[in-house]
């Protein structure tokens, strides 16, 4: 059912800034995402369901717009790695953060991948976009031609980030930090000694209080950790994430420099009877190199700022959320001193 | 003396029990006065019996009486008297038929089936009943405070190389009498720490005490400290070992009869002594593991002991299942401690990358956003490191040093059976002798029926005196348990306070450290 999309003539019909990845639905081993989206005309909303491979099908029809001049001086929002409903070990590594618990993060960056989509001025114009967010029937799945665009999506899992894979690491102590406490926590019930015996009971109640602390102490790095998880964490794995587009953007970039500069020297060597084919395709990589400037140059500045306010607007979070945590745990260890003091010594 | 016995001391004016005797680490006062304030209630020492009273006295008939003359007129004071009575008890002390500990308290608490109080006329009211004398027992620990704070501080390495070692301050300041004077230090090595313990064992053990165990050997560690002394591992090992020295000290001194014992206050008060060498073929958990091998092979005798009393076979079990629980605790523990540790070094590492971030953007609010994201986190390090700490301190050693002493209330335990044994060996002796006295009457040889006749008289005074000590050895092990139960439940509640007073401390820096840090990330743009 899918139309040909070479067309750049449509416009978004929904609201691009809140677009939300609602659910996620495991269906054997495949992942479905239910994605919501406000009509522009006020009259409600959309809903679909798409999965993985239907994001794909998207992000490569982006790639394969051709005729938009300039197109390969885009900076691509990127999609993350295949996430499947029981992933190996491997997959596991890739995904980073976003395959810790259950799969909320992972909805969040797809959803922020569609949100950049249909915020940028000349992606959101892509009749896939409206085809994606607003058709009933899943859109096909056609590939289209292997291009340069294509090395885009696996390479960012590959090349982490030094940052972001310590941040998973304290995010990982941290949840090890939680598992002991709950167990601790569990382990002090076995202490229980019953008996009327006031010394005995005394310590009986001492170990169920102990056992309360490590519950509350469990709570609070159970939260810490999902804090940093989302906040945090998920600003750096964007924030990783758009320094490869960007790279990968700069890259193109300096293959059609190549490119040109291939055909200048083809244009000057050439024969007096290919000359003037010659001179064509000199032109031709001028223009499209020239295009490729200007929308680069935008971009990247655009970029730049967006990539500031996200990360300032990450640590805003990050600092808020801890700061809430850390003042309700502070305020339960109150408690429970009052609690353990008032007790008779 | 029925009228004396009636008495029970009045409480103390200024008795309460103010709670956790909090023990500051000596390192960290920086000048302030390593002592806090706080007193230990803790029985009164009825050691100071009259021993001339006791030995005058037919040992059956007025048992009774002989110990509620004993414990009114002892239960007056706090501690020992004056040095005179403390050398007599010091001698006393020796002779194991001297009614030393738990003389008081043997208000019917013995196993002994004994025929009911016949001579109630001359029997105290806090004799009447076992429960009620433990009552007793325990009001009058209550009422009593005690007087001696020591402290382990200032470990410094002495020497160089194989030989060196780390001698500790032992810093002691008390109001008892029997020191020289009101506060005074000495400098003790660990060996020293180790020949006390020794020392005590080999006294205390007959009566049924539970001698505190002091932290066991350790080659690894020590080797690293000789070697030299600045890497952290090295400094923890120190800085560990010290603590658990001065909880070690802290129990021996808080412990009413340990405290009498001449080589306690040795300890204490000597400049110099001697060095306690054969501390170091044996160390302090070889000879626990000595005395548990000796129990266990005490145990597989074919003689199972009659026990009269349940009470001592319950508490056993329940000595073994609450080690078992505490061990489990320890694995627990360990790895809270770990992960902790962990966690350090990944924020740390994470701190580091961040800043190098920081650095190399050259967008400069990126830059510092990126540079301030590593200053919290390397705040937060620091934070992490001290939880590990507390995690550590509080909680792993407390329960390293119940499991240990769990062992030596076990090694209690199998000195009432030796106890037993020995007394019960003493009269298959006793009939033995009797029946070569009556063959020697039978065969009428008058010579050596004068020798059966002495032997005979011999063995029944052991027997008696055997069996005194059994009953002695229960009383005192029963008390000791009842002691330790208390301290148990003292101790826990206090490091539960401790540790939760930490943590919520370092949940406000937390609060701090965000608070300051959200105005400089909303600045960012």
């Amino acid at each position: 059912m899918m139309e040909e999309v070479k067309e750049v003539t449509s416009t978004l019909s929904v609201h691009g800034h809140n677009i939300k990845v609602t659910e996620v639905l495991k269906d054997g081993d495949t992942l479905t995402f239910l994605i919501v989206s406000q009509k522009l005309s006020g009259t409600g909303e959309h809903h679909v369901d798409r999965t993985y491979d239907d994001f794909e099908w998207l992000q490569q029809l982006l790639f394969s717009q051709e005729d938009e001049p300039g197109i390969q001086g885009v900076i691509f929002p990127s999609l993350p790695a295949k996430a499947s409903a029981n992933p190996s070990a491997k997959v596991m590594k890739q995904l980073g953060f976003l395959g810790l618990g259950e799969w909320q993060l992972y909805c969040k960056v797809l959803e922020r991948y569609l949100r950049q989509v249909a915020a940028h001025s000349i992606l959101s114009k892509n009749k896939a976009v409206e085809i994606f967010l607003t058709s009933s029937e899943p859109p096909g799945r056609q590939r289209a031609r292997k291009n340069l665009f294509n090395r885009l999506s696996q390479a960012v899992e590959e090349r982490r980030k030094e940052g972001y894979k310590r941040f998973l690491d304290v995010v990982q102590s941290e949840q090890k930090i939680a598992v002991a406490c709950a167990h601790f926590s569990a382990s002090l019930h076995l202490c229980v000694e019953p008996g009327e015996d006031p010394d005995k009971q005394a310590f009986s109640k001492a170990c169920v209080q102990l056992s309360e602390v490590f519950d509350s102490i469990k709570k609070n790095m159970t939260s810490v950790a999902e804090n940093d998880m989302n906040t945090l964490g998920l600003g750096l794995d964007l924030e990783s994430r758009c320094q490869e587009a960007e790279k990968e953007m700069l890259f193109r970039r300096t293959c059609k420099l190549v490119e040109l500069e291939a055909a200048r020297r083809n244009a000057e060597k050439a024969k007096p009877l290919k000359k003037a084919a010659m001179e064509e395709a000199k032109k031709t990589a001028e223009i499209e190199f020239n295009d490729i400037c200007v929308v680069a140059k935008q971009e990247v500045h655009r970029f730049r700022a967006a990539r500031v306010k996200m990360l300032q607007h990450t640590l805003v979070q990050w600092c808020e959320k801890q700061l809430l945590t850390a003042k309700e745990s502070a305020d339960q260890f109150n408690q429970q001193l009052q609690a353990f003091r008032g007790i008779a010594p | 003396m029925a009228a004396s016995s009636d008495r029970i001391p009045p409480p103390f004016p200024d008795t309460e029990e103010p709670g956790v005797c909090d023990m500051a680490d000596g390192d960290r006062d920086e000048g302030e006065d390593i002592f806090v304030i706080c007193s230990n209630p803790v029985a009164v020492s009825r050691g100071v019996s009259q021993p001339d009273n006791v030995n005058e006295q037919p040992p059956d008939l007025f048992r009774e009486d002989e110990e509620e003359e004993a414990s009114s007129a002892t239960a007056k004071y706090n501690g020992v008297h004056s040095d005179d009575d403390s050398d007599l008890f010091a001698e006393a002390q020796v002779e194991p038929s001297t009614d030393k500990v738990g003389s008081s308290a043997r208000k019917e608490l013995s196993t002994s089936s004994g025929p009911p109080p016949s001579s109630s006329v001359t029997q105290s009211p806090a004799a009447m009943q076992p429960s009620s004398s433990l009552q007793q027992l325990e009001e009058e620990e209550d009422e009593d405070i005690f007087d001696v704070d020591v402290a382990v501080t200032n470990p410094e390495k002495i020497g160089d190389g194989m030989t060196a070692y780390v001698a500790y301050k032992v810093s002691t300041r008390t109001s008892l009498a029997m020191f020289r004077s009101k506060a005074f230090s000495v400098r003790r090595r660990y060996s020293d720490f180790l020949g006390l313990y020794e020392k005590l064992s080999v006294k205390q053990s007959l009566q049924g005490c539970i001698i505190p165990p002091p932290p066991e050997k350790s080659v690894v560690g020590m080797t690293k400290v000789k070697v030299g002394m600045d890497d952290p591992s090295s400094v923890e090992f120190v800085e560990r070992r010290r603590a658990a020295l001065e909880r070690y000290l802290q129990r021996v001194v808080s412990h009413p009869s340990l405290l009498q014992d001449p080589d306690v206050r040795d300890f204490l008060e000597r400049d110099e002594l001697p060095r306690a060498v054969s501390t170091q073929a044996l160390s302090g958990a070889g000879f626990l593991k000595m005395i548990n091998k000796a129990s266990d092979a005490v145990n597989k005798m074919t003689i199972k002991m009659n026990e009269s009393d349940t009470w001592f076979e319950d508490k056993f079990q329940e000595v073994e299942n609450e080690e078992q629980q505490l061990r489990k605790l320890q694995v627990v523990v360990d790895s809270l401690v770990s992960h902790r540790k962990e966690l350090c070094g990944s924020t740390a590492v994470f701190a580091k990358s961040m800043a190098m971030l920081g650095n190399s953007e050259d967008n400069t609010a990126l830059s510092r956003a990126l540079s301030q994201l590593a200053e919290v986190e390397d705040k937060m390090e620091q934070l992490h490191q001290e939880q590990a700490a507390s995690d550590f301190f509080i909680f792993a050693e407390l329960l390293a040093d119940y499991i240990r002493l769990l062992g030596a209330m076990r090694g209690c335990f199998d000195q009432r059976v030796r106890a037993w044994q020995r007394w019960q060996e003493a009269q298959s002796t006793l009939q033995k002798k009797r029946e070569v006295e009556a063959k020697l009457l039978w065969a009428n040889k008058p010579e050596k029926l004068q020798q059966a006749k002495d032997e005979i008289t011999e063995w029944e005074s052991r027997v008696t005196q055997y069996e005194r000590d059994f009953d002695r050895i229960g009383m005192t092990v029963r008390k000791e348990v009842l002691r330790f139960e208390k301290e148990k439940a003292k101790d826990f509640k206090g490091q539960i306070v401790k540790y939760l007073d930490a943590m919520l401390q370092s949940q406000q820096r937390l609060v701090k450290f965000w608070e300051a840090f959200l105005p400089e990330a909303k600045a960012i743009a």
